[in-house]
């Protein structure tokens, strides 16, 4: 796609933090250190589920060098939670426990050391209750329930869908298949540690800087958890170490600091230990998966039917939205005309789930692309042209009422199997090698807030200086994706300046407007569309000015390389810096906002709210790997992806998020799991928490793919989460091609494929997974009718848009 | 128990009057305020807080101070020479090897120890340096390709040096290879 016509748009510059991150001069939340700060330590429970008999903190309170000791009774007693429908936290627990880590007291003292040995002073005892470490403990057992609330005894959420007859469709296919995967728990393990420092002025005021993904929804949760006016709460998102969804919710670190900023009168720190990061978690919900797809004989699916059981661990977190996810989106990259989900999140006794980089999806994706792959070897088709005949189209609707805008998929299959020799290789590698594909789909942005308002998502306001440099004031949270060079580019291209003339301000409830957070792949969309609109809003009043001075009209003028000038005489025309001096003579202030929401189109059914988006990535990967039939071990040698980006704003950090993607992906097929023992976590480390070094990543291909989404800013789509989708099936579809063996369940661990292999020899069926289904009855489902292939709306209304 | 001591850090004489348990990593970060240098675990197992001690990549984390006495520390704030960024500072930036960049001090350091010992280091070369180093966002390729071109440009300025040492000077072209021009 050409470029040409933008200056900054679609070029690879460095991101503008580039410079203060390589020297170390990016200030992250540990290192802020404030004059008289104190030092924060949380207690944290020993227990996986217990109820607290006696907290007494008086030999805590009487260690020289310590400030303040905070139990739950120091806190307004109420609970909170990110979801408005899961309030089931406190952020020091007062009666029970109910995971191992789940923190009782905090301590401020002048120093780590000091409360660290002063919460071993609190004197803590529980009586303990029945553990309960699994979906099937969970169900079995009503009587030891984890929360009173929810949709059943330990059930925090069942859900129930169906779009159109599956049963009706599954009797007209030439094929119908059964199979079950399970995809196990894993964590984000972001390099920083979550660190918050907390100061509550002597006027009252409270300031919190924080590794958060999200400071708006920190800010409206510690008015409510604390019992401050949110108006006298400032938030300020510190540049964030790496999040992947784990910097997501309110934590207790948090709200403790500023607890005891508040009592003892000064700055106080808490950073937590790798340790207290695994326990922490939100990460990847482990998700057993059954599903039942009919098929015609050349690979087209007549419909599907879904059921997923999450281990949703011991809080609700986002695990309302993470149980839809799991059904959500497997309707986008195909077609499917029927489709019934069902699906079911338990509490149990284990640091609570939530989002990580593909919220929800990657489970079902490994488990439909394995199933689809299945199903071509049964059909004796190739598995590249089954998925490539049966691509959703453009501009329709899915089942479920999702709308696809523009897709790239068909493309992107067609670059990676050309790039990758597929049609050589395919069956024809020696024993031991294999390749494989598969792809997905994913959101760029959630269509709806966490919590219901009529506001913008994402606000930004562009303010020009009489130097000609501008700020750009917005409340996104640079994760390390690079949202606020994106802001910079854009308004860059805009106004016709350099990036280099911007500075922009993030993620600072005082000064910036919201965005909701760093989370569903939003930002670029989201906070890119509402800088575009401000800048547009700006470059209006500077083009009006310079018009009258010029006696043009503003239509007449273009904005670039730091000048405004008349477009067919390029010679008139004045510096940019005099543009604005002259615009804020005729205008007065030059501070202008822009606003967006996404176009309102969620299905108008009870869980229609979560998969909405305003377009979808599409993403497709072919894998090859070598498998060592004596050790069981799995290598991927070589990885391809292609992604649907829409546009690429800046390839060079598309490129990063794609191959970071990959990455991450690699790691949860091959071998990162987040499992417990007797609610310990087994490899709370670094080093036995396996994920791959730069020797275990391999050479990695990136290809991008533009479709120039209507919605999106300048076309874009998003890059950081989709595609991680296809990289995990399409390595086990890989492992199946080398040597014969199906795995199903993740990680594809050596001794995985080595029963896999020792079942082949014996002649049984060479397969690795699940047998077991729990014992769970799904609500009756909610019938709608099937809005597959309805055309999409042509023009799609949003809020804010002029 | 506090002791003092005096250590050479990015080529400054430093006094520190420290708890003598404390590890190096916070007597940087802590009592020099040179937080540049990270930690992800403070256990030695994911690389961040790597500096250099006589040019050997040390994790801070598990290094005391007394033992690095009179031996020249260096960390990420001593890379640069002036505004002048080191090669692979400037590679690392405009490949984009830094996303959230907070594994990105600790990899400078492990990769110079490299390119100091192995001017042109084959990719495996690149690979075996830095698996101590973990990093969760860039899937390593950016960092293997900046590490790369630094060397490349600092093979390229060693190049152009020698020959100007033999031919007399020509102005600029160091900048030019180094990509500070
Ligand atoms: S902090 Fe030193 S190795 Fe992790
Ligand atoms: S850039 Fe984030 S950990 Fe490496």
């Amino acid at each position: 796609m050409s470029t040409k016509r933008f200056s900054v748009i679609g070029k690879g510059l460095p991101k503008i933090d580039s410079w203060s991150k390589v020297t170390g001069a990016t200030q992250y939340a540990d290192d802020l250190f404030l004059p008289r700060m104190a030092y924060g330590k949380l207690l944290r429970s020993p227990h996986p589920h217990a109820l607290i008999t006696r907290l007494d903190t008086s030999r805590a309170k009487a260690l020289p060098g310590v400030f303040a000791v905070i139990t739950g009774h120091d806190l307004p007693r109420l609970k909170f939670g990110i979801m408005p429908v899961s309030q089931d936290e406190e952020a020091l627990c007062v009666e029970k426990v109910r995971m191992v880590g789940d923190a009782v007291a905090a301590v401020a003292a002048v120093d780590e050391e000091t409360a660290e040995r002063a919460t071993l002073l609190i004197d803590v005892e529980y009586e303990l209750l029945p553990p309960l470490m699994s979906i099937e403990d969970s169900l079995a057992h009503p009587e030891a329930r984890i929360h009173e609330y929810g949709d059943g005894p330990n059930v925090h959420k069942a859900v129930s869908l169906q779009f159109g007859d599956v049963e009706e469709a599954f009797r007209q296919a030439d094929l119908v298949r059964e199979d079950v995967f399970f995809f196990e728990g894993n964590t984000h393990l972001p390099m920083e540690e979550h660190a918050a420092v907390a100061h509550f002025g002597p006027d009252g005021k409270l300031t919190l800087w924080s590794s958060t993904q999200t400071p708006h929804y920190v800010h409206r949760l510690l008015g409510k958890i604390l019992d401050l006016p949110q108006a006298h709460i400032r938030v300020i998102a510190t540049p964030v170490g790496g999040g992947f969804g784990g910097k997501l919710d309110a934590f207790a670190h948090e709200i403790a600091a500023c607890r005891l900023s508040q009592l003892a009168g000064r700055p106080v720190k808490i950073a937590l230990t790798r340790e207290e990061v695994f326990y922490t978690h939100r990460g990847r919900h482990p998700v057993l998966m059954w599903m039942k797809t009919g098929f015609k004989k050349d690979g087209a699916i007549t419909g599907m039917h879904f059921r997923s059981w999450l281990d949703g661990g011991a809080y609700g977190s986002y695990g309302v939205a993470s149980t839809f996810y799991t059904g959500a989106l497997q309707t986008v990259t195909y077609k499917i005309p029927v489709y019934k989900f069902e699906g079911v999140r338990v509490f149990t006794n284990k640091p609570p789930c939530g989002p990580k980089r593909g919220h929800g999806t990657p489970q079902p994706r490994f488990a439909v692309e394995c199933h689809l792959d299945k199903a071509a070897e049964q059909l004796g088709l190739d598995p590249v042209e089954m998925r490539r005949r049966h691509l959703t189209e453009p501009f329709t609707k899915t089942a479920n009422h999702l709308t696809v805008t523009t897709t790239g998929l068909a493309e992107c299959i067609d670059r990676v199997v050309e790039a990758s020799g597929w049609h050589e290789k395919r069956g024809k590698l020696p024993r031991g090698k294999g390749i494989g594909i598969a792809c997905s789909a994913y959101m760029t942005g959630a269509g709806l807030a966490i919590y219901w308002n009529d506001m913008p998502h994402s606000g930004v306001v562009v303010r020009a200086d009489r130097s000609g440099g501008v700020s750009v004031l917005c409340g996104a949270t640079d994760i390390g994706q690079g949202s606020d060079s994106i802001l910079a580019y854009v308004v860059a291209e805009v106004l016709g300046i350099e990036p280099k003339d911007i500075r922009v301000h993030p993620a600072d409830t005082d000064l910036t407007p919201v965005d909701l957070g760093s989370y569903s792949s939003r930002v670029t969309l989201m906070a890119g569309n509402a800088a575009i609109q401000a800048a547009q809003r700006l470059r209006a009043r500077i083009f009006e000015a310079v018009a009258k001075k010029l006696e043009v009209t503003p239509g007449d003028l273009e904005a670039r390389d730091r000048r405004v000038f008349v477009k067919d005489d390029a010679e008139r025309g004045v510096a940019f810096a005099e543009a604005v001096v002259l615009a804020e003579s005729m205008h007065g202030v030059l501070a202008v906002p822009g606003s967006y929401a996404p176009p309102k189109r969620a299905g108008k059914y009870k869980g229609g709210g979560v998969g909405p988006s305003p377009c979808y990535s599409f993403s497709a990967c072919v894998v090859e790997v070598d498998v060592d039939e004596e050790t069981g071990q799995v290598r991927p040698t070589e990885v391809w992806v292609a992604h649907d980006v829409g546009r690429a704003l800046n390839p060079l950090l598309v490129e990063g998020q794609v191959e970071g993607s990959i990455y991450m992906g690699l790691g949860e097929v091959l071998m990162e799991e987040q499992v417990f023992r007797k609610g310990v976590h087994k490899i709370p480390s670094m080093l036995e928490y396996k994920s791959p070094t730069a020797l275990e990543t391999p050479e990695i291909h990136t290809i991008l793919v533009e479709t120039d989404d209507p919605e999106g800013p300048f076309g874009a789509k998003e890059a950081g989460q989709g595609p991680l989708l296809p990289v995990i099936p399409a390595v086990a579809n890989a492992v199946y091609d080398a040597v014969g063996v199906r795995v199903d369940e993740t990680p594809i661990s050596p001794d995985k494929v080595v029963r896999g292999l020792e079942l082949k020899r014996q002649g049984k069926p060479a397969r690795v997974g699940p047998e077991k289904l729990p014992l769970f009855t799904f609500p009756a489902p909610r019938a709608i009718d099937s809005a597959f292939g309805l055309p999409a709306d042509a023009i799609a209304e949003r809020p804010f848009a002029s | 128990m506090k002791a003092q001591m005096t250590l050479t850090v990015n080529g400054e004489e430093r006094d520190v009057f420290a708890a003598v348990h404390k590890t190096l990593l916070e007597v940087l970060r802590e009592d020099l305020g040179l937080t540049g240098t990270k930690h992800g675990c403070e256990l030695g197992e994911c690389g961040a807080c790597t500096v250099l001690v006589d040019g050997e990549p040390v994790l801070s984390c598990l290094a005391l101070p007394v033992e690095c006495q009179g031996r020249e520390i260096t960390t990420v704030e001593g890379l640069a020479q002036g505004e002048r960024l080191h090669p692979l500072q400037q590679a690392f930036a405009e490949l984009g090897a830094a996303q959230c960049g907070y594994c990105t001090p600790g990899m400078l350091l492990s990769a110079r120890a490299l390119l100091e010992a192995t001017p042109m280091p084959t990719r495996d070369e690149v690979r075996q340096a830095l698996a101590g180093n973990l990093c969760r966002c860039t899937g390593y390729t950016k960092i293997l390709d900046a590490v790369e071109l630094a060397a490349l440009r600092l093979h390229r300025a060693g190049q152009i040096e020698r020959s100007q040492a033999r031919a007399g000077d020509s102005p600029g072209a160091r900048a030019m290879v180094t990509g500070r021009a």
